[in-house]
């Protein structure tokens, strides 16, 4: 196919790729996300032990400490939790579920606050100025005491928490798009194309989308950071995920309850596997905010 | 003045009513406190009685007007944990709250505005790299991680810090704090730098990016071409103006402060509302969430306003 591979060599002289090359930590930090991406997708394959399966849990091996403290074993690099549970391979498995959380979350969040901010700018008059205030008043306060909130009534699962998120996220979306949308509005082209007899909803969305998207792909990218720190929070207070699909943030609280008895390792792990994959996306969202939208803040 | 004044507090009327409103609908959706209230076995006789003096047995539309006539007058109701009155509680509490708030609001002021205006004035140089990228870092810390790692490190190991807890609270112009004694100092540096952690990170990187701005302005051009040394274009010229961004960024970052004191309280077993917010979810305690709630909504309103005013007094630009 011609056309495809004239748009990748497109890509591969495009000054943004040249850019990239030239950039150790848009390098380091797209390999930090990719590597975490690839860890929860085949981790699962390699992991020496299933921490979910109880049945494949021994006692004997409780609070081994991690493989290079004395009195650790090499079968668990990172040490074992009060059950045996390997917490290598629970750090994989959790990951799987906080990743899921983020880039779903995400995903709805920028969907809905997508549309609301298109058709808010794009229609204008009372509508507008009514879902403005509610993103006013909503950003007053911050996401974190939101989401406390919502959880504290919707009751612990995951789908919960993607609502919740949603429900934080869509305001930043809103607003950008609104307002990228209403610079965009009043250019000749769209002008054009309600003269020519295009239908509202088609100049939304094959004109005016496709100028409002850059700016999604920048607060997306730190969005996804932002989501996992605030859904691995939730988790940490026993407001997040169930105990059945444990994330980074649970397997920190169930460490924590260990930790005074001097296994840190518990906890400590996890948590820089979060630190790990969330300074990545910001190390990475920080580059692609510095490229493609500089006014962004 | 006075109409700005007027038209201000109308808003804050109108924000706080819906914040009331959404607060009481989704509360009475939470759990259903009958059963923490009563012993298990129960009988439906119990049942209906608590629910007659909850009166919960009311249409919803009618609680709401009787809990919005409770909340101006502040009752909203007794814990049904602690058997007092729920803004009670949120007061007694909410003094330990304050404290590290305010200790960790002059760690912010002092490292991340001076930081922030560094690496924003000196763009190029090596070490205002250094603080972005650790900037970047620390906003990708999550604050209940950072709080064990001090925990376990600091104190567990090293003993330095005691673990959990407020310590001795001692009198200062009658108010008792723990900012009166030595070990109550020793309390508060831990959750205060937890706390503190990932706003500094934050209030550099957006006291920087208002620095850059201020910089790019054409009076700091001008100064600098009629050859005004760059010491003072830093501190007589621009400072002045870096205010503004300042202090609205300082508004928001109070009320996370004030959001993320229910993680640092949990994590320190410090006796803030924080902690009693949280105690009070695990407990399906809807007198105190939602006493607490409208409590921080008020005190969200106010920053906000105080902001707005204090706006008005550093430029005199905006007209009122």
């Amino acid at each position: 196919m011609p056309v495809k591979q004239s748009k990748i060599q497109q890509f591969l002289h495009s000054e943004f790729f040249h850019n990239y090359r030239k950039s150790p930590t848009a390098i380091i930090s797209s390999l930090m996300i990719l590597s975490a991406i690839l860890i929860a997708l085949f981790g699962p394959l390699i992991t020496p032990q299933d921490p979910y399966a109880l049945a494949g849990l021994e006692l004997a091996d409780a609070f081994k400490p991690p493989a290079w403290i004395e009195g650790g074993d090499a079968n668990f690099l990172l040490g074992t939790d009060q059950q045996g549970r390997d917490i290598m391979s629970a750090i994989v498995y959790g990951s799987r579920v906080s990743l899921y959380i983020g880039f779903v979350g995400v995903f709805f969040a920028a969907i809905t606050g997508i549309v609301v901010g298109l058709v808010a700018g794009y229609v204008g008059g009372r509508l507008e100025s009514i879902i403005m205030r509610i993103a006013d008043i909503q950003l007053s306060f911050p996401s974190m005491l939101i989401a406390l909130f919502l959880m504290t009534t919707f009751g612990r699962s995951v789908s919960n928490v993607l609502i919740a998120l949603t429900l934080i996220g869509w305001v930043r979306y809103a607003r950008i798009v609104r307002g990228e949308t209403l610079t965009v509005k009043n250019k000749e082209y769209i002008e054009a194309s309600r003269v020519i007899g295009f239908s509202n909803i088609r100049i939304i969305f094959k004109q005016v989308l496709p100028n409002v998207l850059t700016s999604v792909i920048v607060l997306s990218t730190i969005q996804v950071g932002s989501f996992i720190l605030i859904e691995a929070t939730l988790s940490f207070l026993g407001l997040g995920v169930p105990i059945t699909r444990p994330t980074l943030g649970m397997l920190c609280s169930d460490g924590f309850a260990v930790l005074y008895s001097g296994l840190w390792w518990v906890s400590f792990f996890p948590g820089l596997y979060i630190v790990f994959i969330v300074f990545g996306i910001n190390l990475f969202g920080d580059f692609l905010r510095d490229e493609l939208n500089p006014r962004l803040k | 003045m006075f109409k700005f004044l007027v038209k201000r507090i109308y808003q804050m009327i109108i924000v706080l009513l819906v914040v009331s409103f959404i607060v009481f609908f989704m509360t009475s959706v939470i759990g259903n406190p009958v059963h923490t209230m009563l012993p298990e076995r129960a009988s439906q006789e119990q049942v209906d009685q608590v629910v007659k003096m909850l009166g919960l047995d009311k249409p919803l539309h009618v609680q709401y007007l009787i809990f919005l006539r409770n909340a101006l007058k502040g009752d909203f109701g007794r814990s049904y944990t602690h058997f007092q009155p729920a803004l009670k509680l949120i007061f007694s509490r909410f003094p330990a709250t304050l404290e590290i708030v305010v200790v960790a609001m002059m760690m912010t002021i002092v490292l991340g505005i001076s930081l922030g205006v560094y690496s924003g004035a000196y763009p190029k140089r090596r070490s205002s790299k250094f603080i972005m990228g650790w900037s970047i870092a620390g906003i990708s810390l999550p604050s209940f991680w950072v709080g064990m790692v001090l925990i376990f490190f600091l104190s567990v190991r090293l003993g330095w810090f005691p673990v959990s807890g407020r310590g001795d609270l001692g009198s200062f112009f009658g108010i008792r704090t723990s900012l009166a004694t030595l070990d109550g100092w020793k309390h508060i540096i831990l959750p205060s730098i937890t706390l503190a952690g990932i706003n500094i990170a934050t209030i550099i990187r957006l006291v920087r990016a208002g620095m850059l701005e201020t910089m790019r302005q054409d009076y700091i051009k001008f100064a600098k071409a009629k050859g005004v040394n760059s010491r003072d274009v830093l501190f007589k010229h621009a400072l002045k103006n870096i205010l503004i961004p300042v202090v609205t960024i300082f508004g928001l970052q109070l009320g996370e402060l004030i959001a993320f004191t229910t993680i640092t309280e949990t994590i320190y077993a410090w006796p803030g509302m924080g902690k009693l917010l949280i105690d009070a979810i695990n407990n399906l305690d809807r007198p105190i969430v939602s006493a607490y709630l409208l409590f921080v909504a008020v005190l969200f309103v106010v920053i906000n306003f105080i902001v707005d005013i204090l706006y008005t007094l550093i430029d005199p630009r905006v007209e009122i």
